[in-house]
Order: structure tokens, then sequence, then C-alpha cells
């Protein structure tokens, strides 16, 4: 337990000096270009940030001052006078203009433009783009971690399942590492909260959402330069699926609930004024919910990843004796951090969703101490 | 909030959805199922078989009083079967003693019947033989003073001075 606690120590090391290495190559090129260096990583981490159409591990300056990129070239999928599929290679990262049957894409800060043959792109007065963007289906760097990870996921948890079934109930191998974990959010996250009897409905929902978070955010913090759960779309994804299922399974006491808040508390007359103001703000609540959920993730992720590399960057603004190992060290606690954040982030999410099924699961509204099983009795 | 909406992606939105639920379906299907329920046949084995083990404990504690009662049982029996015992000995001690001192009583009473009509019969013997033992005497005294004649007409005298003609 200890050695691997300590080589996982190790592991987020060299992830570190990775990055280190990583950001060493944008010192280069900068110095090459001559362009302002704080500019250049507020630029690198913004594009960071961002999901890509390829898959680059890191690019460098040749010596004859070419661009050269490391990484795999991405299928983009789009609908634009039917379905057009052609590799991300033909953008050569948002240099060149791609074109397919006729038609003219240009990649510009990470979206598709339809452009003429020259790839020029129309400017309105707030300096954004005014060109057609067709809809953009494409297998990007997030899709592909994500299918890594549901990959991931699956292997790692048939292979449970198997184990148990190979080793009459005992499980072996990772899935000790991975059981308590599961025991962890069927005892502490959905029993407490939504009760014993309804929870093992909600079970795989908590179970895939929480690994999947957690997955992806340990992912983010690998050098690869991966910002899946600090995207907006897929926290918007998530949290809207949250919503849906806490809404269709709500019960006929959770409806109630929300349009009647005050149950036979007092007569009709004298609820219609209150009402007036609390039926609508119960009915923003539905909304707000999910949404604090899906900001929440993205603004946890994002401001990690944003601290983390401007810590990073910070040693080459200073090119000090003192300024670089201060931030590196700093660098280095936040990246710790962001090991617990990660993990923490993925309870919360699955811990609120959990709150918010209890709350549709809910069986007399108003009432609480009509569920205390042994008040029942008396 | 207009960053936000600039950077969502509709694609990525669409993709994540779908890889998600596919996820989530296989998951369910081959992952969470089979490890929710073994994880819960475990737990309900450790149940029975903490429950069969307390049922086992009770049991044993049922078959302890049985013994137990069952050993008090005996032992008063057999206290009492001792007592019993212990009166009948008395009982027959006592009686034997009764009988014994009956015979003996008896038996003294015979003894002192006999050695009474002993003494008796003795007593008769005696007197008898006395009686034999004075006429021979007497005889003998007789035919001696019946041998000089002086004496016969003395003893004649004697005798005719004690009548005296009363």
């Amino acid at each position: 337990m200890r050695k691997t606690f300590f080589t996982r120590i190790l592991l987020v090391g060299t992830l570190l000096l990775a990055q280190f290495t990583f950001a060493k190559e944008q010192e280069h090129e900068t110095e090459e270009h001559g362009k302002d260096l704080k500019t250049e990583i507020k630029e690198y981490i913004s594009h960071h940030l961002k999901d890509s159409h390829d898959f680059s591990l890191f690019s460098y300056t040749a010596e004859n001052g070419e661009h050269k990129y490391v990484g795999f070239p991405l299928p983009v999928i789009l609908i634009d006078d039917g379905l057009q599929v052609f590799s991300s290679s033909k953008f050569h990262h948002g240099e060149t203009v791609a074109e397919v049957d006729g038609n003219h894409y240009k990649l510009y800060h990470g979206k598709i433009y339809k452009t003429d043959a020259e790839g020029t792109i129309n400017y309105d007065e707030k300096h954004h783009p005014t060109n057609v963007k067709p809809l953009d289906f494409s297998i990007t760097k997030n899709v592909v971690m994500i299918i890594v990870t549901g990959a991931l996921m699956l292997w790692l948890f048939t292979s449970l399942a198997k184990s148990y079934a190979k080793n009459n109930g005992v499980p072996t191998g990772v899935g000790r590492f991975f059981e308590p974990i599961i025991l962890y959010v069927r005892d502490d996250i959905a029993r407490p909260n939504i009760g014993e009897k309804r929870y093992k409905k909600y079970m795989p929902y908590l179970l895939t959402i929480f690994f999947f978070i957690w997955f992806l955010n340990m992912f983010g913090l690998t050098p690869l330069g991966i910002n899946v759960t600090g995207n907006i779309a897929i926290t918007f994804a998530l949290a809207l699926m949250t919503f849906l299922l806490t809404n269709l399974t709500g019960t006929k006491d959770y409806w109630m609930h929300q349009f009647n808040p005050l149950g036979d508390s007092m007569p009709w007359y004298a609820k219609i004024p209150l009402y007036i103001i609390l039926v609508p703000i119960e009915i923003l609540g539905l909304f707000i919910k999910p949404f604090s959920l899906l900001i929440r993730l993205y603004a946890n992720m994002q401001a990690g990843h944003i601290v983390l590399m401007s810590l990073i960057g910070l040693m080459f603004i200073f090119k000090s004796w003192l300024g670089s190992p201060l931030s590196f060290g700093l660098a280095f606690a936040i990246s710790l951090i962001e090991v617990l954040v990660a993990l923490l982030q993925a309870y919360i999410f699955t811990m609120l969703s959990a709150l918010y099924f209890g709350f549709a699961s809910e069986d007399h509204h108003a009432e609480g101490h009509e569920d205390d099983p042994e008040l029942v009795h008396l | 909030m207009e960053k936000l909406l600039e950077e969502f992606s509709l694609g990525l939105f669409f993709w994540q959805t779908v890889l998600f639920g596919l996820l989530l379906f296989l998951l369910y299907k081959f992952a969470w199922k089979p490890i929710l329920k073994a994880v819960n046949d475990r737990e309900e084995g450790i149940k029975n078989a903490l429950d069969a083990a307390d049922a086992a404990k009770k049991e044993m504690q049922n078959v302890t009083a049985d013994s137990e009662k069952l050993l008090k049982e005996a032992r008063a029996e057999r206290d009492a079967l001792l007592k019993e015992a212990r009166e009948i000995k008395e009982g027959i001690v006592s009686e034997a003693k009764e009988q014994a001192k009956v015979e003996g009583d008896k038996m003294i009473k015979q003894a002192q019947a006999t050695i009474e009509s002993e003494k008796k019969a003795a007593v008769a013997e005696i007197k008898a033989q006395v009686a034999n033992l004075s006429l021979e005497i007497a005889e003998k005294v007789i035919k001696e003073e019946l041998s000089d004649k002086k004496k016969q007409q003395k003893l004649v005298d004697d005798m005719l001075g004690d009548i005296k003609l009363n």
C-alpha cells in the first residue's frame, strides 16, 4: 500500500516534469518569434483549455523555422450539404484551408468555418467571425478521451464483475481498490440521500457519473492537455442527465411539493398570495439545481487547469534562481491539491445528484416524521 | 456568459450524450448489475451466517439449560431415593429392635417361669428328701430307742407326757 502511494507521488512528479519540458518547448518558440512571452503563455493556456480537432501531444519549431506537431489527426464530421467526413490533417492545425468536395473550411480558434478558397474570414465590429459555421459532429480530442475513459471503465468494471463470479464473491487485483469506492457510493452517497426503498434504481447512474467524472478529471492532470470535464458541453450534458432523471422519476409527492409547497397547512385563499412568489421559486429551483452542478464542475476544473498552467508559465517569466524553483514548488503543491479536487468534484457531483434524486423520491411531503420507521408504529 | 455560450459545442454535447448513454447501458448490463448483486449476495451471506451463529448459540444455551435441568432433576431424584432408603433402613432397624426386645422379653419371661417352676420343683424335691431323711432318721432313732426297754418306756412316758390330754 505504502509502495503504491509512493509510486503515485513519483508518477505525479514525472507528469509535472513532463509538463515542464513541454512548456520549455514553448519558450524557445517564443524567443525565435520574438513574441511577448506573457501573451504567448496566455494564448497557450486558453488553447489548451479548448477542445481540438486533432490529438497533439506537443509541438516545436524545427531549425528551419517550420512548426512541427507531434500527435495524430482525428476525423472531422460536418453536416453541410450532406455528411462531410475527412481527416483533420487537412487543416494543418489551422494553417491551411481544407477543401472537401468543392467546399472550403478553415479552422479558426478551434471552430470550423466555411470560407472561400483563400480562407478569408470576415469579422463583425466585435471581431467575431461572420462566416457560416457548419454543424460540427467531429470526433474531437474530448470525444476520443470520452471513448478512452469509457473503454477503460468498461474493462475495469467488467473484469471486477467477472472476478466476483470466479472467486465466489471476493474481488481480486484492482477490484480490491475499486470495491470500497463502489460500496462508499452505495452506503454513504446513495442510501442516506435517496433512502433504502428507492436507492437501487439510481445506483448504476451514480456509479457511472462518479467514475466517469473522476477518471476524466484525473486524465486532465496528465500533460496530454486534456480538459474534458472543464468543458461546458460535457458538464451540461451530465447535468441535463441528472435533471431528466430527477424529474422523470419524481413521485407524486415530489410534484405536489413543487406546486403546493405548503400542503394542507392553511386554507386555499391564504395560499394564493404566497404561491404567487413560492411556486415560481420552486420551479426556478428545478433548473437552478442542475445548473449549479454544471457550473461547479466546469469552473472547478477550468480554474484548476488555469492555476496550474499559470504557475508553470511563471517559471519562464521569472527566469531567476529564486522565482523559478518557487513556482515549480507551488505548481507541484497545486497539482497534488488538484488530485484531491479531481476526486472531490466527482464526489460532489454524485452526492448532489443523489440528493436531488432523494428529493424526487420523497413519499410524504412536509411531514418528515412519517418517514421515520420507528414512529410509524406509534 | 457569452464566452460560455461561444464555448458550447453542439457536436461535443451530442457525442457526450450518446457515448455516456451507451456507457451507462453497457456498464449497467455488464458491470454494475453483477457487481452490486455479488456484493449484495455476499452481505446477505454474511448476515445469514451471523444469524445462524446466533441461532446456534441460542440453541446451545437451551441445550445447556436443558441438561442442567435434567441434572438437577436427577440429583433431586437421587436425594429422594437416598432419603427413602434411609427411612426404610431405619424402619427395618427399629422394627428389628422392637421384635428383638419383644422376643427377649418373652424369653426372659419364659426363663423366669422356668426358673420359678424349677425352683418349685427343687424345693418340693428338697422337701420330700428332707421328709425322707427325717423319716429315716426317725426310724433309725426309733429303732435305737426301741432296742432298750427302758428307753422305750421312757419314750412312751415322754410321749404320753407331751400329749397331756388337751
